[in-house]
Formats: structure tokens, C-alpha cells, sequence
């Protein structure tokens, strides 16, 4: 019985050690292509590492007591009443509360230095701006310095830092791409933040990780991390689309839920369409654009509704 | 006339839900038929459906909780297989709908109605002994809740046939889970279905934290209680305070849609941000008072199988309470990629490994209680090896997702999903399986099945490492949880590794059925029958009457000196089984108010999942007046006659000497007894 | 038999019977813990509330709708309702019934005429189109203020069935805890009122 307990333990083992290795190297997460994704590698890397000194020796002491102090084993001492031992309870607290002061820090520096709000430019690079909205089930991004938009395919240079500023226009999503680092939480009315950079020209694949109903497993993206030609050459690809976007003309019609969205590009996009999108929906502010108030429910719903809200444009006229 | 309710209501298009329909058809007409050929209707009614018998109440939670572990590990099965399907453009075999459904339904049912009904259902049977009372504070409410509990797990369980379940994930996230985007009744379902067995939970939780602190035995002072006495005592005043968040917020979110509020909307003021506040709220305690009955139940385990007093009683009992009021103060941690700022982050962060201190030093304590004693690696004990090596992995991913900078990156990847289901398994389940095994002969007078129970053990083991080691590999090149396909084809090996490791879970429920049964075909034989009450040589009072305890539990009310003091009677040799004189015990009588009220409240709220609405005011009225009926009722409680007490008494104490003679005969089948028979 | 022994507590001194011998008291005391989670709703809801007080979505907000007077007025009746719940409670500990019918049918008009008041100022309002459907401010007001109200409804409805029992009963060891209990649940809707008054109409009217 025992033998059969000690082949089944190494087998585990074995399996246990197989995953490591096959999933460590070539990870997104562990294989980073930005700064933001290294660093947070860096920490996961730390973390697990540190922790080892509590976690090694208490599987180490669970497998060995537990075979050690067997009741057959007669050779072991035995000491029913001994229950208390000042040393050793001074010990157990001491050691992870050691641990966790260190963790403390350690949390308390990288929540600061990687604060996805703080940008990560220098002090004389520019910040390129992507705006990215979550709609159901794709993303569009806008470009305001370029004038363009685009659905679910992003480029930018690599080497620049990013900031994506993110929002939605329907339920709670959220922005990642993992081969650069920290994910956004992209919820409507609220304008959300994430800065980035990708040190490595290359396709990154992007996703919603939060999950927004029965199109999210197909709420992906592209991201072109790409030379500063690249860059250009992909903007005027995008702008020899025949598409324009602006909230009135296009964009209520992108709405209207779609799953597996293909890439979009429009040539052309209303300077003020991220900023419309904001105030459509709001949390707690008082909003004095009506007819913006129903545009969702008029991409939502039928007909009926439809009518509702040619009715109130006009009463706001 | 029936609200939304239709015949297209009924899926007879999907031919999964239409086979599950006939087979549990099938089933419901054999248990029927069955219980009608054996004319068992009356006992049912009389002796288990009215019972308000802490131990009776018990078992059925434990009964129902495995029920529904069988439709919850079916759902897992079915996602995982999908999974190992759905990669590279494939669709799988579900369409992304029926998936969302599934996983919602998993966590809805794992959580609401088989863990917590498994940790409650523990309480019920051994508190009440472990204190030396003679019922819980309230017999009545304890058997409402009860049935309050099983009327929730009908709602959905009725989903499953008539309509749909929501597709929303377990919390329900507002917006999606509002009327704007979520028109259906899914979402009714789940709030009916949480907020009907969740007033039973909340009325649980005083009953218990009632009977805690007002019904113990005479010199059993707060700190002479067992450890799981003390850790129900905190995952019941967790209850008490977070659960009410759970009601109030459900009743928001109910608002939102029956009534066109705007707290949870996206406009007209509302703030989405606040829904996960608040269910996060509640939903961190929530994981506590699962896992803190889980902590009690394997700090009796190990004292008991290593034979040796528990090491750092006092550090245990401080440690649990530190961990009950930090868990208030982390709930932040489950959305730190909401963008709060970073110092906020920190705080939450910081806050969440400070639980790891108690946490750690219990697990410490454990050991030390493993450290020079004599472990007899019975089943329990497994249980709890496994459980330390497995806890403590998963509390180590834990801390990693409690460093917000890592968290951005981790966040909702299967890395979360590989974690809670570390904790979640590796914890409670394992606590529970280890709790059933050790308190098992107590409920019924038998034990378990040994050798089906260790196989349980190594499945479960096995079949967990399997299942979610390499999620967390997978999660690290991003994958996502809730997603019903993928693109990325170089994730399929390790879907389909997770798929054989859920199949093995599966055979590890199914070794469990298989131990009960052989237990019971055996139960008369002498190695399966525990005579004594006190099989494993145990150390707290629930020991210390027969097994199956008699209803009213001790013939006499114990006097305690100290801890463990069962133990400590033994080693002195001074226990009393079946001495007299007996007095008159004081007893509830049994009830059908909590049955009636819990079939108009499950009625109420099948009405209003489908806007029935004279039916919904047809289950409030009932609730109403079956409640005011029975305030009215005076006649409940009676005296149990001394002769009645000395007769039940004495056929124990027959039993014990029987059971002593077969020991003096076969002294290597009961060598663990050694000691007590020496004493 | 056993309703003998019922009825002869006091037989039982010995202490094997301690168990029922303070049945009143554990259920005062477990009603207690019940309000104590009753506040912690509450509690959620005056959080929601004040994270909602901006959510005015363009319509109205406090200052706007609250009638102060109209407010002050069933204050006051609740006010005054608690103290006479006290009176019924001193008569029934000096046993006199009928002062404690009294005394509670006092208090079951003023918690009528709050009710009263109540309900008209929710009907004037949602006459006015500000029903708690028009912003998430007034969803907030409606379903805090409208929570209390329907525990006073419940308190209301309580009140009668003691009165009934009373009636039958009399004042013995099943009515004197539900009375008790009965008392702390008035009294506490009394404090959860005034914390109402004070945040939601005193300072939403300022």
C-alpha cells in the first residue's frame, strides 16, 4: 500500500514539474514585449519566489511528519499533551508576518510605479492617444490626432509610449493585450486609462477579459506594435476607406450588438465621438443632452423606440 | 394569465435539456414509486420533512448539497469538454449562450447550494453536540431555513426545465445583468433562486451564533470550546453581517428590473461600479464562512488522528477571528483593474496578505499537532494532508493576485479561476469530505468504507492537480475565464489534460456514492457498526453520547472542566454512559410550518420569475398566514419521560459492553482502540 | 403528562432544565442579533443612497421635492408612538392587560397615521413624475425611505396580532417575549428614522 502511495506522490510530482516547464518560457506573461509587461514579470517572478520560504517547508513538513510520526513508526517520540510552546507560536507569526511586511513594500512600490494611470512617457516624448471603446462584442478605437477609427485592429509605433484611454458603450468589459502588460477595466460613462509601450515591433493578440455576454469569446483584436513607417504606411491604408464615423452617422449603427465583428476602418471620424460616448452615459452627473440620453436605447431596441426618440430630439429642439 | 410563461418556454428544441428532462423523470418516478411501495410517506413526513432535529437537518442539507454536487460536477464536465474542443475556430458542441449558462449555473450551485449547505449541514449535526445542548436556540427556524435553502435550490433547479438560468456569471455583474441586457427571465431565476435561500442562511446564522453563545453546557466557557465550534461561531457572525449586504443588494438589482429603477444602470444616474461593490461586500466574507468551517473541521481531524492535543488552541482561536475581521476589509482586491488609484490599490492589497498571517500559523499549528504524535493515516487524514499541500498553493496564487501590479496581468485569466478552485476544493471540499468521513458514524451508527474512501481521496487528489495545474499555465499566455472558444490552438493540450482531470474528479464523487453504499449493505457488521459512539477514539463531547446520537443528545447535560474534556474523562476513566437517575428532557415538537412556508415562498418566487402575479400574491399570502399560524400555535414542546430517557439509555449501554466483549476477542481489528480500552 | 409538565416549571429546578428556564431571554436576545442584521440593510441602503444623492439624471433633487413640514409632522407621531410603546411595556411588567391594549392601540394609530403621511407624500410625488423610475437619486429615496415604511407596516400588523393575543391569552410566557421583541423592533425603527430624518430630509433639504 505504502509503495503504491510513494510511485503515485512521484508521479505527481513529475506531471507537476512537466507543466512548469512546458508553460514558463514562451508565455505571454513570461516572455513579455513591453516594459510594463517585463516589470510585472519581474514581480510575479519575486513574489512566487519569496513565497517559497514558507511554502516549500510546509509541504516539505506536512509529507515528512505525517510519514515520520505514523503510528506503526514506534521509534518516534510521543507527546500527547504537548500543546503549547511559546518559542515555536513566536516563530509561526514571526516568519509570515516577515514575509508579508516585505510583500507590503514591495506592493506598495510596484501599485505606485506601475499605476496603469501614470504615464510612462519621458519628459520630452509625446504620448500618442488611442481611444478604445468596448461596444457589444468588438472594440473601436479612435485615433484623434489622425482623424481616424478603426474596429478591431489596433496600430501603433513601437518604442512610443501609449496611452489608451477606455470606456464602453454598453456593459462592463475590459482592455488587455497581455504580450505588454496591465489590463483596464472599460465601463460606460466613465473614462478610464491605461498607459502602455511595446519594445518589440510585432502582432499582438488583444481581448475583453471581463466577461459582457454571449459575443465575448469573439471580443478580440489585433495590436500592431509596428516601425514608425509601418505606422504610417497602416493610417493611410486606414484612410483610403470610403467609411466615416461620427455619433450620428455610423456609430448608432455599430452598435447594434454583432459577434466575430471583421476589421473595420474608417477614413474619417467626428473629432468629438469619444467625448459624445462619455456623456451618453454618466454616473451620477447630471446630464442636460437629452436626445444623446436615449441614442442607446435607440441602437438597442425597434421600431418603437425608434419613433421615442425622434419624439424627444424634436421636444429638445 | 401565466405572466410570460408559455409551452416555448419549455426548451424541447435542445436535446441535452430534453434528455436530462426524461432522466430525471425517470428518477423522480423510481424514488417515488419506491417510497410508495415501501409505505415510508409517513416516515418521511413525520420523521425527517417536520423534524426540527438538529442532526436530522443536518443530514438533509448534506443530502441535498450531494444532489446538487452531481449536477454542479456535470456542468464542469461539460465546460471542460467544450473547451477541449472549442480551439482554433471551432465552436465546440455548445453554442456560446447554453455555455454562459453552464457557467453560471456551476458557480451558483457549487457555492450556494453544495458548499454552503455542506458547511451548514456540519454545523447543524455537530455544534449543538460539541456544546453539550440539547437543540439550537431556535428548533423551528433552524428547520425554515432549511426548507428555505431547498426552495431556492428548486428555483433553479426548475430553470433548468421551464425557461433559463441567467447568463451573467455567478454575481450577476450589473449592467449586463439588467433588463436593458438581459430582457430574460434568467436573471430572475438567480435572484429568486439567492434570495430565498439566502434569508435562510441569514437565519441560520443567528440561530447558530445563538445557540453558540447561550446554550452551552454548564463550565463550557468560550475558550473550552472544540475549534470548530469556534470557527462556526465566526463564519456565523459573518453571516449575520455580510449576508443582509447580499439581501439588500439583490433587492436593488430586483428593483432595477421589475420596477425600472436606475441603481445599477448605465443611465439616468445609476453607478454600475457600486453592484460590484456591494457583492463584493458580501462576496468576501462569503468565501470565510465556507472556509472557516472547512479550518475547524481538520483542526479536530488532526488532533484526533494524531492522537495529541491540538497544538496553540488559544493562536487558533485568535487567528480565526483575526481572519473573520479582515475579511470585511479586502473585498477591493476582486477589482483593482477597476482604476481606483494606486495607493487605494495598496491598501487592499496589503490588507488582503495580512490575511495570510492567521491563515499561515494555523496551517503551522496543524503541523505542530502532526509533530510527535502517533497519526493513524486514516481517510480524514488524507484528507487533510492533501488539503495543507493543496491550501497552500492556492493561498500562495492568492497572494500573487493580491499584488495589484500583478493583478492587471492576471486578472479574470483562468489564473483566477486555477486559484479559487484551489482554495475552494483543496479547502472546503477536502474539509467537507474529511468532516463527512469523521462525523459519518455519529449520524448514522456506521462507518465509512475505508478503502472507497482513500480512493476518493487519491481521485479527487489527482484529478484536481490535473484539472487546474494547467490553467495557471495557460493563463500566462492570456487566456481568459468565461470564454466558450479560442483561437489559439497551442492551448488544446493542456484544455484537454484539464478535461481528463475533471473526469477524474468525477470518478471521486463517484467513489463516494460507491463508499455510502457499501457502507450500508454492511452496516451490521462489526467492523462497519460503531456501538461505542466513539469510533475513532475522538476527544469532544459529540463523542461522548451514542451513535446515532438519541434526539435529545445527552441523557444528562455534560459538566465541563477544561478542554477536550471527553478526552480527559476517558484518560481518568470517569465517563458516564448509562447511569441514572433520568429526568424528564424537554424537547420541540415537530412542525409543518417550515415546509408550508417554504413551498409558498418557492411558489412566490416561480410567480414572479415569470410575472405571474396573482400566483406571487397567492405565495405571499400563504407565507403570511402559515407564518401567523404558526405564532398562534402554543403546542410546541413537550417533556420526554425519565422512563423513556433510562430505556434508550440503557439499550447504549448494552450495546457499548457488546461492542468491548468483541474487542476483548478481536484486540488487532480495533488496535486503534487501544488506549481507551486500557483507560 | 408532559403538559403537566409544562405548565410546572418551577418542578424542574434542578439543573438539568436550565435549557428552558431562560427561553424568554434567548429569544430577546436572538431578536436582537436579528436587527442587528436588519441595520446592516439599512446600513447598505444609506451607503447606496449617498452614492446615489448626485445621480439626479437632470431631474429633481432633494431640496426640490422634500415637504419638511409634512415630514416633521409623522417625525413626531413616530416620536411620540415609541414612548407610548414604552408605557405598554411598564403596564405589562406591573401586569395590567388592559393598559397594554391601550397603550398599544395608541401606538398602532400613530404608526397608522406615519404610514398615512408616508404614503401620501409618495403618491404626490410620482404624481409630480418623479418617481423613483426617473433618476437613480429618487430610486435611492424611494427604496430607503420606502424600506423603513414597510417595516413599520410589519411592526404595524405585529402590533395587531399581539392585541388578538392578548385578547385570547393573556399576558404569559409566549406573548411576554413577543411583546419585548416587539418593543426593540419599534424602537429601533424609531433610531432608523431618525437617522433618515437627518441625512435624507434634513440635509438633502439644506
Amino acid at each position: 500500500m505504502r509503495k503504491n502511495l510513494y510511485a503515485k506522490a512521484a508521479g505527481l510530482l513529475l506531471l507537476l514539474s512537466l507543466f512548469l516547464l512546458l508553460g514558463g518560457c514562451s508565455s505571454a506573461l513570461m516572455d513579455p514585449k513591453g516594459q510594463i509587461g517585463a516589470e510585472q514579470r519581474t514581480l510575479i517572478l519575486t513574489a512566487f519566489g519569496i513565497m517559497q520560504i514558507v511554502v516549500l517547508p510546509v509541504i516539505g513538513m506536512t509529507l515528512f511528519f505525517a510519514w515520520r510520526y505514523r503510528r506503526s513508526n514506534h521509534n518516534a517520540a510521543y507527546t500527547p499533551d504537548w500543546a503549547h510552546n511559546t518559542w515555536v507560536e513566536v516563530v509561526v507569526w514571526l516568519i509570515p508576518c516577515v514575509i508579508v511586511l516585505f510583500l507590503a513594500g514591495l506592493t506598495w512600490y510596484t501599485s505606485n510605479s506601475l499605476d496603469p494611470h501614470k504615464s510612462i512617457a519621458e519628459e520630452d516624448e509625446e504620448t500618442f492617444e488611442i481611444q478604445a471603446v468596448a461596444m457589444d462584442w468588438k472594440w473601436l478605437f479612435i485615433y484623434p490626432e489622425q482623424g481616424i477609427a478603426s474596429v478591431n485592429e489596433v496600430a501603433f509605433p513601437a518604442d512610443t509610449p501609449v496611452r489608451f484611454r477606455v470606456s464602453s458603450a454598453s456593459v462592463m468589459n475590459s482592455f488587455f493585450i497581455p504580450d505588454l502588460g496591465s489590463q483596464i477595466y472599460a465601463m460606460a460613462g466613465m473614462d478610464n486609462d491605461v498607459h502602455l509601450i511595446a519594445d518589440e515591433e510585432g502582432t499582438y493578440p488583444g481581448r475583453s477579459t471581463n466577461y459582457s455576454g454571449s459575443g465575448f469569446s469573439g471580443m478580440t483584436f489585433e495590436a500592431h506594435a509596428t516601425s514608425d513607417e509601418g505606422f504610417d504606411e497602416w493610417v493611410d491604408e486606414v484612410r483610403e476607406s470610403s467609411d466615416s464615423i461620427s455619433f450620428d452617422d455610423g456609430y448608432l449603427e455599430l452598435l447594434k450588438p454583432s459577434r466575430n465583428h471583421p476589421v473595420e476602418y474608417f477614413s474619417e471620424v467626428s473629432p468629438t465621438l469619444y467625448d459624445d460616448i462619455l456623456h451618453t452615459y454618466h454616473s451620477g452627473e447630471p446630464v442636460e443632452v437629452l436626445p444623446n440620453e436615449t441614442g442607446y436605447k435607440f441602437a438597442k431596441s425597434d421600431d418603437q423606440d425608434e419613433q421615442d426618440m425622434s419624439d424627444s430630439a424634436e421636444a429638445a429642439e | 394569465m401565466f405572466g410570460k410563461l408559455g409551452l416555448d418556454s419549455i426548451p424541447f428544441y435542445d436535446p441535452i435539456i430534453v434528455s436530462l428532462m426524461i432522466m430525471t423523470a425517470l428518477g423522480g418516478a423510481v424514488v417515488v414509486g419506491g417510497v410508495t411501495y415501501y409505505r415510508k410517506w409517513g416516515y418521511l413526513w413525520s420523521e425527517w420533512v417536520t423534524s426540527v432535529d438538529h442532526k436530522k437537518i443536518g443530514i438533509m442539507y448534506f443530502i441535498v448539497a450531494l444532489v446538487m454536487l452531481i449536477r454542479g460536477i456535470g456542468e464542469a464536465l461539460m465546460m471542460r469538454l467544450q473547451l477541449a474542443i472549442a480551439s482554433g475556430g471551432s465552436e465546440g458542441f455548445l453554442p456560446p449562450e447554453h455555455y454562459d449558462q453552464l457557467f453560471t449555473t456551476h458557480g451558483v450551485i457549487m457555492i450556494f447550494f453544495v458548499a454552503m449547505p455542506m458547511v451548514i449541514g456540519l454545523m447543524n449535526l455537530i455544534v449543538p453536540l460539541q456544546i453539550g445542548a440539547r437543540d439550537v436556540a431556535y428548533p423551528f427556524l433552524n428547520n425554515l431555513s432549511f426548507w428555505l435553502f431547498v426552495s431556492g435550490a428548486m428555483i433553479v433547479n426548475l430553470s433548468l426545465f421551464i425557461g433559463e438560468f441567467g447568463t451573467t456569471g455567478w454575481l450577476a455583474y450589473a449592467p449586463l445583468s439588467g433588463i436593458e441586457y438581459s430582457p430574460g427571465v434568467g436573471v430572475d431565476y438567480w435572484i429568486w433562486a439567492l434570495q430565498i435561500s439566502g434569508i435562510g442562511t441569514t437565519l441560520t446564522g443567528i440561530n447558530f451564533f445563538v445557540t453558540i453563545l447561550k446554550m452551552r453546557a454548564p463550565g463550557m466557557k468560550m475558550f473550552r470550546m472544540p475549534i470548530f465550534t469556534w470557527t462556526s461561531l465566526c463564519a456565523n457572525v459573518l453571516i449575520i453581517a455580510s449576508f443582509p449586504i447580499l439581501t439588500a443588494t439583490i433587492v436593488l438589482l430586483t428593483l432595477d428590473r421589475y420596477l425600472g429603477m436606475n441603481f445599477f444602470t448605465n443611465d439616468l444616474g445609476g453607478n454600475v461600479m457600486m453592484y460590484v461593490n456591494l457583492i463584493w461586500a458580501w462576496g468576501h466574507p462569503e468565501v470565510y464562512i465556507l472556509i472557516l468551517p472547512a479550518f475547524g473541521v481538520f483542526s479536530e481531524v488532526v488532533a484526533t488522528y494524531a492522537r495529541k492535543r491540538l497544538f496553540g488552541y488559544t493562536t487558533m482561536v485568535w487567528a480565526t477571528v483575526a481572519i473573520t475581521i479582515l475579511s470585511f476589509v479586502v473585498w477591493l482586491h476582486h477589482f483593482f483593474t477597476m482604476g481606483a488609484g494606486a495607493n487605494v490599490n495598496a491598501f487592499f492589497g496589503i490588507m488582503t496578505m495580512i490575511i495570510a498571517i492567521p491563515t499561515g500559523v494555523k496551517v503551522f499549528n496543524w503541523l505542530f499537532t502532526m509533530y510527535r504524535g502517533s497519526i493513524e493515516l486514516s481517510v480524514p487524514m488524507l484528507w487533510l494532508i492533501g488539503f495543507i499541500i493543496v491550501f497552500t498553493i492556492g493561498g500562495m496564487t492568492g497572494v500573487m493576485l493580491s499584488l495589484p501590479a500583478a493583478n492587471f496581468v492576471l486578472h479574470n485569466s483562468l489564473f483566477v479561476i486555477a486559484h479559487f478552485h484551489n482554495v475552494i476544493i483543496g479547502g472546503v471540499v477536502f474539509g467537507m469530505m474529511a468532516g463527512m468521513y469523521y462525523w459519518f458514524p455519529k449520524a448514522f451508527g456506521f462507518k465509512l468504507d475505508e478503502k472507497w474512501g482513500k480512493r476518493s481521496f487519491w481521485c479527487w487528489l489527482i484529478g484536481f492537480l490535473m484539472a487546474f495545474m494547467p490553467l495557471y499555465v495557460l493563463s500566462f499566455d492570456g487566456a481568459v475565464r468565461r470564454m466558450s472558444s479560442y483561437e489559439a490552438t497551442e492551448w488544446q493540450p493542456m484544455m484537454i489534460v484539464a478535461f481528463i482531470g475533471a473526469c477524474i474528479i468525477m470518478l471521486g464523487i463517484l467513489s463516494t456514492l460507491i463508499m455510502v453504499a457499501v457502507s450500508i449493505k454492511n452496516r451490521h457488521s462489526m467492523k462497519y457498526a460503531d456501538l461505542s459512539g466513539d469510533p475513532w477514539d475522538g476527544r469532544t463531547l459529540e463523542w461522548a453520547t451514542s451513535s446515532p446520537a438519541p434526539f435529545y443528545n445527552f441523557a444528562h447535560l455534560p459538566k465541563i472542566s477544561g478542554i477536550d474534556d471527553f478526552w480527559r474523562q476517558k484518560q481518568e476513566g470517569r465517563e458516564a454512559i448509562g447511569t441514572g437517575p433520568y429526568q424528564d428532557i424537554h424537547m420541540p415538537r415537530n412542525t409543518i410550518a417550515g415546509p408550508v412556508i417554504s413551498l409558498f415562498s418557492m411558489i412566490f418566487g416561480f410567480a414572479l420569475v415569470w410575472h405571474i402575479w396573482w400566483l406571487a400574491i397567492v405565495g405571499g399570502i400563504g407565507m403570511f398566514v402559515a407564518f401567523i399560524a404558526r405564532v398562534a400555535n402554543d403546542d410546541i414542546d413537550y417533556y420526554v419521560p425519565a422512563a423513556e430517557v433510562e430505556r434508550i439509555e440503557t439499550e447504549h449501554k448494552q450495546r457499548l459492553e457488546e461492542y468491548r466483549e468483541w474487542v476483548k476477542q478481536h484486540p488487532e481489528e480495533a488496535s486503534h482502540l487501544q488506549v481507551r480500552m486500557q483507560g | 403528562m408532559a403538559s403537566e409538565a409544562v405548565t410546572n416549571h418551577d418542578d424542574h429546578a434542578h439543573p438539568e432544565s436550565h435549557d428552558h428556564h431562560d427561553t424568554g431571554s434567548i429569544k430577546v436576545f436572538g431578536f436582537w442579533v436579528y436587527l442587528m442584521s436588519d441595520l446592516v440593510i439599512f446600513g447598505t441602503l444609506f451607503a447606496t443612497f449617498a452614492v446615489l444623492l448626485r445621480g439626479t439624471a437632470g431631474g429633481p433633487d432633494g431640496s426640490e421635492i422634500f415637504d419638511l413640514p409634512l415630514i416633521l409632522a409623522g417625525t413626531f407621531m413616530l416620536l411620540i408612538s415609541s414612548f407610548t410603546y414604552g408605557m405598554a411595556v411598564l403596564s405589562m411588567t406591573a401586569e395590567k392587560v388592559d393598559q397594554v391594549k391601550k397603550w398599544l392601540w395608541i401606538t398602532f394609530v400613530l404608526g397608522a397615521g406615519f404610514i398615512a403621511l408616508e404614503i401620501y407624500e409618495f403618491q404626490h410625488l410620482i404624481h409630480l413624475g418623479y418617481g423613483p423610475d426617473r433618476s437613480a437619486f429618487l430610486s435611492a429615496f424611494f427604496t430607503l425611505v420606502g424600506t423603513h415604511g414597510l417595516h413599520v407596516f410589519f411592526g404595524l400588523v405585529w402590533i395587531l396580532v399581539v392585541l388578538y393575543q392578548l385578547r385570547t391569552k393573556g399576558l404569559n410566557d409566549m406573548t411576554r417575549p413577543r411583546i419585548l421583541c416587539l418593543s426593540l423592533f419599534w424602537h429601533f425603527l424609531d433610531i432608523v428614522w431618525i437617522c433618515v430624518f437627518s441625512f435624507v430630509y434634513l440635509m438633502g433639504a439644506l
